[in-house]
């Protein structure tokens, strides 16, 4: 037996891990009964549920002939890192020192994220952003977000 | 008449100054997101979300469902252009939309769709105002077993209409209860998968998942795919209006098409998707030049705008009588509502008729300003459509981060939001649709609920869903569903309709 699609295999292997996971997990909150289904009745359920569904999708992913359009082509890092990354840079500056400067320093993070990325560019759409944002979010709709740094 | 005097107290409360505003805005915004390529309804709308909580929910709801319906209008201007479907709603417009402009006719593509789609919306509105009291009353009598039974049926409904596997979709949505089961239980108080960690005592936050997923994710996803060349029809854009001759072929299909959309919007799952390709198929199998179909036939444009316009006015139906969602859009609409402080259910319409008969005179005010709105000012819409990806996602990342912060003032949903965009690039990697796992995140608490209390009532009988008479047709419903779309024969046509 081999892997007639990687995509699905892959997939099975989520579904059946995860599934597991929140079912073992579920465990110590109390199965209860039916008549009396306590916390972790609906958990369990459809944990193994899941685990039984990823199981299935395992069967049918296996196969002689592996499928060509079925493998999973090795993504581009580049995106997938810059992206979280630099959303994660924003959840941690944001609080920390406001938004005028969290924002340039995330859009021009994100903006290398694509492979035509140059700086010009990336400086003077900061610049729009931030001003834009500012505008709309803190002087039009006065949402409360941090602007300056707050200084002890 | 009671129809014509609850229309009446919604277009008064439709046409104040301050609701034409937001319905205006909505439509705006809409049509902007559906011609921008690579951004949809769903993380337009989780943006917008934090903003508007400070407003009065009436003004809100206007504003979101115009953004909802506005995107299906502003999707089928990049399908006819540039080939590229800016809603999957509009992946048969494309079809012989984008031949039409080939053939220097996308003047008359488009005013077929917009025209279509106008009317459509009407015939759709109407349908809503007329039925969804009805529905509502019927739901009066609904325990916790047929509630059970239906957000069942929504469940199946968004698995069977999901593109690829259905069994692939069934784990999406069972991924999706469990991801909805981490919260503080309801019924007992005991915190379930939380780690300790105070955030997620309220369960995991719907819009941080959402704006995680369809925001982030797809921009990592787009920015894997090769660069396109994009042939974009711009200059030909002249000759606007089409001919006597162009009026007679689309008529029909435009009626065909609302009929169609209206009955199957109100199916949950997606019905607006369902809707464009049943309709394309169908204008293929009565037209008397089957072959022209593919090569810039203007019934291939009109029947389809129609039916998904029309179904994305239906779909309001299961969402605002019963609170259920049929799709994600009204799932994050849902999400508002709860944080407006209005429960979803049969109880809007009598509890806050201003609201409901607002909300659906708003529909038909705000087709009409999405006509006007498109066709004299398309060429500015237009030149929208050249603006490149590497402006626009950051501009995404940027807005979708001072939203996430605002949500609660907290940066733990921005660092969820992340987390999600790792994952929701791992889904569209594997192939699996993030659609069914929003729905079941949505849906999880509430199914638990009440399927938990149908056990205490019945004593621990699982039967009592299926031998209640309205449960038990519904439950039938689901599993007729679910079988259908398992037979081989459907499968193969599903497949061909999704493209493969």
């Amino acid at each position: 037996m081999r892997i007639k699609s990687q995509v699905d295999f892959w997939s099975a292997i989520v579904f059946t891990v995860v599934g597991l996971a929140f079912a073992m997990g579920a465990t110590n909150y109390g199965m209860g009964t039916s008549a009396r289904p306590g916390p972790g009745y609906f958990p369990i359920i459809l944990g193994v549920l899941l685990a039984v569904v990823g199981l299935f999708v395992l069967f049918g992913s296996l196969g002689q002939e592996p499928l060509e359009d079925e493998r999973i082509v090795s993504p581009v890092w580049r995106p997938l890192l810059v992206v979280v990354g630099s959303v994660f840079v924003a959840g941690f500056l944001l609080p920390r020192v406001g938004m005028l400067i969290t924002l340039p320093v995330v859009i021009v993070l994100t903006a290398l994220a694509s492979s035509e990325f140059r700086w010009r560019e990336a400086l003077s759409l900061a610049l729009v952003l931030t001003a834009g944002s500012w505008l709309v979010f803190v002087f039009g709709l006065k949402l409360r977000i941090p602007v300056m740094p707050t200084v002890f | 008449m009671d129809l014509i005097s609850n229309l009446n107290t919604g277009f008064g409360v439709a046409l104040s100054l301050q609701n034409l505003a937001f319905a205006l805005g909505g439509v705006f915004i809409g049509t902007l997101i559906g011609v921008l390529p690579g951004l949809g309804p769903v993380p337009a709308i989780a943006m917008l979300l934090p903003s508007i909580y400070t407003l009065d929910p009436t003004a809100a709801l206007i504003m979101l469902a115009g953004v909802y319906y506005g995107a299906q209008y502003g999707g089928s201007t990049t399908a006819i252009l540039i080939n590229l479907p800016g809603e999957s709603s509009s992946v048969v417009t494309a079809i012989d939309g984008y031949q039409m402009a080939r053939q220097g006719r996308a003047g008359p593509a488009l005013a077929v769709a917009g025209l279509g789609s106008f009317f459509a919306g009407c015939v759709g509105t109407l349908v809503l105002a007329a039925f969804a009291p009805a529905l509502a009353g019927i739901a009066f009598a609904f325990g916790p077993a047929e509630y059970a039974a239906l957000m069942l049926v929504g469940i199946i409904g968004a698995v069977v209409l999901a593109s690829g596997s259905v069994l692939k979709a069934i784990g999406m949505v069972l991924l999706g209860l469990l991801l909805g089961m981490i919260n503080t239980d309801a019924l007992s108080g005991v915190e379930r998968f939380t780690f300790d960690i105070p955030e997620l005592n309220d369960g995991l936050g719907f819009v941080a998942v959402a704006m995680g997923l369809f925001g982030f994710g797809e921009i990592i996803g787009n920015l894997n795919l090769p660069a396109q060349s994009r042939e974009v029809f711009t200059r030909e854009v002249k000759n606007l209006w089409p001919s006597k001759d162009d009026f007679r072929q689309a008529m029909p299909a435009v009626l065909r098409g609302t009929a169609l959309g209206a009955v199957l919007g109100v199916l949950p799952g997606g019905g607006a998707i369902l809707a464009s390709f049943a309709a394309y198929a169908l204008e293929k199998r009565v037209s008397s030049t089957p072959e022209r179909f593919g090569k810039g036939a203007i019934q291939g444009v009109a029947g389809p705008e129609s039916a998904n316009n029309a179904a994305a006015q239906t779909s309001f139906i299961p969402m605002l009588t019963l609170g259920i969602p049929p799709n994600p859009v009204m799932a994050l609409m849902i999400g508002a509502m709860v944080v407006m402080g209005i429960t979803p259910g049969p109880k809007v319409m009598t509890e806050n008729p201003q609201l409901f008969w607002g909300l659906i005179a708003s529909m038909w005010i705000g087709n009409l300003m999405l006509i006007i709105l498109n066709l004299p000012f398309i060429g500015i819409w237009v030149r929208l459509l050249t603006v490149p990806y590497r402006f626009l996602f950051p501009a995404i990342v940027c807005f979708c981060v001072i939203g996430l912060y605002t949500l609660s003032n907290n940066n733990f949903d921005i660092y969820l939001a992340g987390v999600f965009a790792a994952i929701g690039f791992a889904f569209i990697k594997l192939r699996c649709e993030a659609g069914p796992l929003l729905l079941g995140m949505v849906l999880g608490p509430m199914l638990e609920e009440n399927l938990r209390r149908t056990l205490l009532v019945a004593r621990g009988d699982w039967s009592v869903i299926i031998t209640r008479p309205i449960s038990g047709t519904l439950v039938v419903l689901a599993a007729l569903m679910l079988v259908a779309a398992l037979l081989p024969s459907v499968r193969q046509r599903r497949d061909r309709a999704f493209g493969g």
